[in-house]
């Protein structure tokens, strides 16, 4: 289980407070939607989750454990809204995907409907928006994490090739068994991918912790 | 989008690149030209003719001769040499600190990363030419210290440049999610920090060339440069101001227009060298 525990986390010891004492949990296997409008720190609490974040207060656990960053990829995955910003401009998809320890043979046995085989060689800014969030998908799972944390993933595609990434996603989540938090701020599509969606509220301006 | 990809994708090396290609390789050729003739012309400089004194361009002499009857052409390509040698030095000394520091400073950050702040801003708050005067004078005049100088001087604004990218590299998406898979410091300033500052150093580096020749030549015009007796651009310089009232104007004007068409030359060399290494710049 992927667990929060009272978190509490900010930018900064003079910023406000953007996660105030969040409770959440993720079963193995499971998916969750959290839903919210933006700037509500939706995207923080996928951070700190995944790990790049530390929290000021209260803690993360994977399966009742602190997870160990060093050396070993991280349990928690983090897919981003943004692929292009999620890999380095100057590395083809191949090297991306490399860059998870995963070997040729490994890549070349990828999901078609992930990377397509001739994209491989190219750059990041040689293919679609679609196409590189798969790339950015298919990353994030030769990595083995037990946890998948989708931040916003189809918040830039049409709805076909949304139904197309949320499809290939929860296909793969299911056969390995990872629990799933979809992060979005569009309800019908957590109510259709996700088994139960929890709402969101902001932390109120001025609160600070016990 | 799959027209446009079509055009682009069997001419990686496009038409553009073939021709900043062009540019950038003739430019070298060039300046590589003047470094390789200067060798065989340090004699003929050094060459005194008491009966071809002060004689304006002609087929015999190109650049004319000076008060000794030394031949102009031979003196400025020797001058030229000397002061690309200088230049390549200092620029390359400069650009090593600046590397150097912009790394510790974004990988390690914190208090390295204020201290190499605080350093950059304290040399970019004196006077450039001023502080250059003063630690060639400090360090007694000539080649070594001309170079020491121009390397200790000029790297506040390529640290800041190389700092501010490594810094942006470093606060990326990408790094971030490269941490997440595991990878600690070493490989991230391998395999990201190193190519994202290749290109700006190397440019860094190139550009700061032409900088360097020129405060050679103004610390040699100076006398605080290298020796008199060498046949430096700047030196060339401060010997025809003399001669510039009775009418030598060759002696001042070609040598002059020589050390502008080749700092011209690098500084075309610098700015295509930075199109050609991104890798996102064959969208152009």
């Amino acid at each position: 289980m992927l667990q929060a525990d009272g978190v509490w986390f900010r930018h900064g010891r003079d910023r406000p407070w953007v996660l105030a004492g969040v409770d959440l949990a993720v079963g193995a296997g499971e998916v969750i939607g959290l839903c919210g409008p933006s700037g509500g720190g939706k995207s923080t609490l996928g951070r700190v989750l995944a790990g790049h974040l530390r929290p000021d207060r209260g803690r993360v656990t994977v399966d009742d454990a602190a997870p160990r960053p060093r050396r070993a990829a991280h349990p928690v995955q983090l897919v981003l809204q943004q692929p292009e910003r999620a890999m380095d401009p100057r590395w083809t998809v191949r090297q991306v995907l490399a860059a998870t320890g995963a070997d040729d043979a490994a890549i070349a046995a990828l999901d078609q409907r992930l990377v397509v085989p001739s994209r491989l060689d190219r750059f990041p800014h040689e293919i679609s928006g679609g196409e590189l969030q798969r790339v950015n998908l298919a990353r994030a799972l030769l990595a083995r994490p037990r946890y998948l944390v989708a931040d916003e993933i189809s918040a830039s595609l049409d709805a076909v090739t949304q139904a197309r990434i949320w499809t290939l996603l929860l296909e793969h989540c299911r056969e390995a068994a990872i629990g799933v938090l979809a992060i979005s701020h569009d309800r019908p599509l957590l109510e259709t991918v996700a088994g139960s969606v929890v709402d969101w509220t902001p932390s109120p301006v001025g609160e600070t912790p016990a | 989008m799959t027209a446009v990809r079509e055009v682009v994708a069997p001419t990686w090396f496009g038409d553009r690149r073939r021709r900043t290609l062009a540019w950038v390789g003739l430019s070298a050729l060039v300046v590589l030209g003047v470094v390789v003739a200067g060798g065989p012309a340090a004699d003929a400089a050094q060459t005194t003719s008491l009966t071809d004194r002060n004689l304006g361009p002609s087929a015999a002499h190109w650049f004319g001769t000076d008060r000794l009857g030394r031949d102009m052409l031979a003196r400025t390509l020797a001058g030229l040499r000397l002061s690309l040698v200088v230049g390549v030095a200092a620029a390359v000394v400069s650009a090593g600190i600046a590397l150097t520091l912009a790394c510790l400073a974004a990988v390690f950050g914190g208090v390295v990363d204020r201290a190499v702040g605080w350093l950059v801003d304290l040399f970019l708050a004196l006077p450039h030419l001023v502080l250059l005067i003063l630690l060639a004078f400090a360090l007694g005049g000539g080649t070594g210290a001309v170079v020491a100088a121009v390397a200790l001087t000029h790297w506040p604004t390529l640290t800041r440049v190389l700092r501010g990218r490594a810094r942006e590299v470093m606060s990326s998406d990408y790094v971030a999610i490269s941490r997440q898979l595991g990878h600690g410091r070493g490989w991230i300033a391998r395999r990201h920090l190193a190519g994202h500052l290749a290109g700006h150093f190397v440019v860094g580096t190139v550009l700061l060339f032409p900088h360097a020749i020129l405060h050679e030549a103004a610390l040699s015009f100076l006398g605080l440069g290298v020796d008199p007796g060498e046949p430096s651009i700047g030196i060339l310089l401060a010997e025809s101001m003399r001669y510039l009232t009775a009418g030598a104007w060759w002696l001042a004007v070609l040598p002059g227009l020589c050390l502008l068409v080749v700092v011209k030359l690098v500084d075309t060399i610098g700015s295509n060298a930075r199109a050609l290494l991104d890798p996102r710049s064959h969208h152009l």
